[in-house]
């Protein structure tokens, strides 16, 4: 019989469709796993409610379920019980090591504040970055532009 | 939580998000571009989740509620509807939308649903960038007579999307006078062509699923 460890380690081999350096659970997208005999509940949140992986998460962790030989049942959670701050360290790192500044702390986040806000640039380190685009290529991202390296990098949104 | 009342909310942005996203490719700039293009992604998102609400309570799908039903049924806003307008009328809709949908939000994520309230408040998290990026607008034109001129052209559209009793609060927030709203009943030609177009491939192909 499959146990919840391996049905969480399964889903830390899942890349997110649209960034895969990092896992459905580095993103922290997968609130709950309970297991009942052969059957697997798994809660998950999406990150943006518009954003166009969320079937193919779902397929890929319900192939996952069925392939430790288990019945599979995602509950996508609707709520606000996601955020950016639920990404993991490891995923953090991860993002970093892609060239992507990850998000700043929810709390500590005034949205108006943003342009003025201080991110590190992820290539050189350098906080000397400006926003040039709230808006990227996917709706968790925006586009930001290191003036000290001269590299257009991308900011993981928080929400 | 009536389905009624959430159909009014997911038709505005299901059709707005249909209406932004036809700046795609096209806008005046190609980081406007992405924005309205991103823009439109999450309103049909936000759509989306608030069609699954009410589907459940009415017994159908959101693909359904979204595609099925006569063009005579949706409850859309006519300021959702109008047409691609020019910039200064695109941001004017924009501006005045997303700050009506703030006041709209902020009562829905106090509703006794829960469900209701907890959708509310992550549509209400990722709209704080459609109002960053509509305000960085209005602050941009506000100066600018033909901008002035699109405001108060659509300011009696933006009224209508909200209820009576919330419409001085939008008023007060845009600095301008209360006039008489268009009402969701006038519903515009506009929509029409838009449903031809929307349910053109649901149409062609009843049952299919992708």
């Amino acid at each position: 019989m499959v146990t919840a460890a391996q049905v969480w380690e399964a889903l830390a081999e899942i890349p997110d469709p649209e960034i895969p350096v990092v896992s459905l659970v580095d993103l922290g997208v997968i609130r709950d796993v309970e297991v009942h005999a052969e059957n697997v509940r798994i809660e998950f949140t999406p990150t943006f409610l518009g954003c166009p992986a969320l079937e193919v998460m779902r397929d890929a962790m319900e192939a996952s379920v069925r392939s430790l030989g288990a019945e599979p049942n995602v509950q996508i959670v609707l709520d606000d019980s996601w955020s950016t701050d639920k990404i993991t360290a490891a995923g953090r790192d991860k993002l970093r090591e892609a060239g992507f500044a990850p998000p700043t702390p929810r709390a500590a986040t005034n949205l108006l504040q943003l342009n003025g806000a201080i991110f590190r640039c992820p290539y050189c380190g350098s906080t000397d970055t400006r926003l040039e685009n709230l808006f990227g290529p996917t709706p968790c991202r925006s586009l930001r532009y290191c003036t000290s390296c001269k590299q257009p990098f991308e900011q993981f949104k928080t929400i | 939580m009536n389905a009624p009342a959430l159909l009014e909310i997911a038709d505005d942005e299901l059709i707005l998000g249909w209406r932004d996203s036809e700046w795609t490719g096209i806008a005046p700039s190609l980081e406007e571009d992405v924005a309205f293009s991103s823009i439109a992604q999450n309103e049909i998102g936000h759509a989306r989740a608030l069609y699954e609400l009410a589907a459940r309570e009415i017994g159908t799908t959101a693909d359904g509620l979204a595609f099925d039903r006569d063009p005579s049924e949706y409850r859309s806003a006519p300021l959702v509807e109008q047409r691609r307008m020019d910039w200064a009328h695109t941001i004017a809709r924009h501006y005045l939308y997303e700050t009506a949908d703030e006041i709209r939000l902020a009562v829905l994520k106090q509703a006794d649903d829960a469900d209701v309230a907890g959708l509310a408040a992550k549509m209400d998290r990722e709209e704080q960038y459609h109002r960053l990026h509509a305000r960085m607008w209005n602050e941009h034109l506000r100066d600018e007579p033909r901008y002035q001129d699109a405001i108060r052209e659509l300011w009696p559209l933006a009224l209508g999307v909200l209820a009576p009793g919330q419409r001085s609060e939008l008023a007060g927030r845009v600095g301008l006078e209360p006039v008489e709203a268009v009402e969701r009943e006038r519903q515009s030609d506009e929509l029409g062509e838009l449903w031809e177009e929307m349910t053109m491939v649901r149409r062609s192909v009843p049952g299919a699923t992708w």
